[in-house]
């Protein structure tokens, strides 16, 4: 019970001293809106709001699946052979620590100045690309051993080693992959959204940039409210989608 | 003609050192034979030997029998998680390219025979360890084996359950007329399954002895209470000693 009632006692107090607080010391709204504030921006703009929170949603799952596609599919020839595991590895690693944001003017160049919406989904999906690939690269080298032994045993070759054996085996670290890189897509739009935002790819990141340039404090505090409740929905989501996919898995 | 032949074999893994021998052992048509040894000793080493699994670094390894014909139990049961009891047991079948309908048959054949007929669609996540272990055998059983290598196939289960499966694989070994290799640390284990208990040195392990067990088959739970029963592991636990202290 007090697991539950712990974490909500404490957003209640903030939000109260938030509310008082504001009300008490004079804060212009501009600076610090009271929470009261706030939801009346979100309620009233609740269809600019759900409609951008899509957008970026959209793009987001977009990303995901481009990045699982090349992921998997990269995945699976660093798996089946050494030389290019050694090739690739130095490239994969240095695309994940160069920041998403030093790399996004390129893209917006690339991708054509009219075209936004294609440039934030490209590097979204570079951002949720490495999770997957090393998730999968990392399952299809980790079959029991014992097992190996018994495909050894039983003379089984190399297409029937993988269909029967690696793949089935690199499932539960895939979906583990999926659902870390679904967090970093939103995470990875959004960033890309405030270098190439507008156009066709108007999100959440576009609107609190918008609010924030009309010091719409109150607006933006909205806009940052959806975008954490949708990528806490997104979250569960998946944490759902993994559990059902393990159970499907391993048959409990 | 024996089945399988160690001549003088040495393993020698490059950085951990020598695994095994050299050592001798010759595995006849229908034999049960036990290997026992201390922990370490390379028992594990000799068995993927036998089984083809690998080369020794030195020395000979002759087997007679045939790819398709040897099957190997480990301690853990080793099944896929996401296939079917059923689906485990035809794999090597499946593999072997043998027809699915055909392979799910004879799976369910070999399910009947370890006494889980009913668990033919459970997963393993479902069953028990001993269950496991015997879903284990049943796959090591479905291809018809003219040599069964089990390594330590009973070691993670409880006193009843490996009881109980002792005395299943000796039925089975009596009916299907395969040779069988044991590896255990169990000496009381050794001396139930096996015809002939070859005593191993610590690692690199060489041959320390052997005792034979000279008892009616079938056996069952009353053997372990003759006096032939004591006999042989008192000499088989005194050659383990005498190995250990040289």
């Amino acid at each position: 019970m007090t697991r539950i009632l712990a974490p909500w006692v404490l957003i209640i107090a903030i939000l109260a001293v938030w509310e008082v607080g504001t009300m008490l010391g004079h804060v212009p709204a501009y600076l610090l809106p009271a929470p009261t504030d706030i939801l009346t921006a979100f309620v009233q703009n609740l269809p600019l709001l759900a409609a951008s929170g899509w957008r970026t949603l959209e793009m987001s799952l977009e990303a995901l699946a481009v990045a699982c596609v090349f992921a998997g599919l990269l995945a699976l020839s660093v798996s089946l052979n050494r030389t290019v595991d050694r090739a690739v590895r130095p490239i994969a690693v240095a695309l994940q620590v160069t920041p998403i944001v030093a790399i996004a003017p390129l893209f917006v160049i690339w991708m054509g100045v009219d075209h936004p919406e294609r440039a934030v989904v490209a590097l979204a999906a570079i951002v949720a690309f490495f999770p997957v690939f090393s998730g999968a690269a990392r399952g299809l080298a980790s079959a029991d051993p014992d097992l190996e032994r018994l495909f050894d045993l039983y003379g089984a070759g190399r297409l029937q080693r993988l269909a029967r054996l690696q793949l089935p085996s690199a499932v539960p670290f895939i979906v583990e992959g999926a659902k870390v890189a679904s967090g970093l897509a939103i995470i990875g739009a959004v960033v890309a959204e405030w270098v190439a935002g507008g156009g066709g790819a108007q999100g959440l990141a576009w609107r609190i940039l918008e609010a924030g340039n009309q010091l719409q404090t109150a607006k933006m505090f909205a806009a940052i409210l959806a975008l954490a409740l949708m990528a806490a929905a997104v979250h569960l989501a998946f944490v759902w989608l993994e559990r059902r996919a393990l159970v499907w898995w391993r048959g409990r | 003609m024996s089945l399988a032949r160690l001549s003088a074999a040495k393993v020698i893994y490059p950085g951990r050192g020598a695994a095994l021998g050299p050592f001798d052992l010759s595995i006849e048509p229908r034999e049960a034979v036990a290997l026992v040894g201390p922990s370490g000793c390379g028992k594990s080493t000799a068995l993927r030997l036998l089984a083809g699994l690998e080369t020794p670094t030195r020395g000979m390894v002759d087997l007679i029998v045939g790819k398709g014909e040897t099957s190997v139990v480990f301690q853990s049961p080793t099944l896929a998680p996401w296939l079917s009891t059923e689906a485990n047991v035809a794999l090597p079948l499946i593999l072997a390219g043998v027809r699915h309908s055909e392979a799910r048959a004879r799976a369910g054949a070999a399910l009947e025979r370890v006494g889980l007929d009913e668990a033919r669609s459970a997963r393993p996540a479902q069953l028990s360890g001993g269950m496991a272990m015997r879903v284990a055998l049943a796959r090591a059983l479905v291809t018809q084996p003219r040599l069964l290598l089990l390594d330590e196939p009973f070691a993670a289960l409880d006193e009843i359950t490996r009881r109980r499966l002792a005395d299943d694989l000796l039925s089975i070994w009596a009916e299907t007329g395969a040779a069988m290799v044991f590896v255990t640390h169990n000496v009381e284990e050794a001396i139930y399954v096996a015809g002939r208990v070859v005593v191993m040195t610590p690692g690199p392990g060489r041959f320390a002895g052997e005792i034979r067990v000279e008892a009616s088959s079938p056996r069952s739970e009353g053997f372990r209470l003759t006096p032939e029963f004591r006999v042989a592991v008192e000499a088989t636990s005194k050659r383990l000693s005498q190995a250990m202290a040289a």
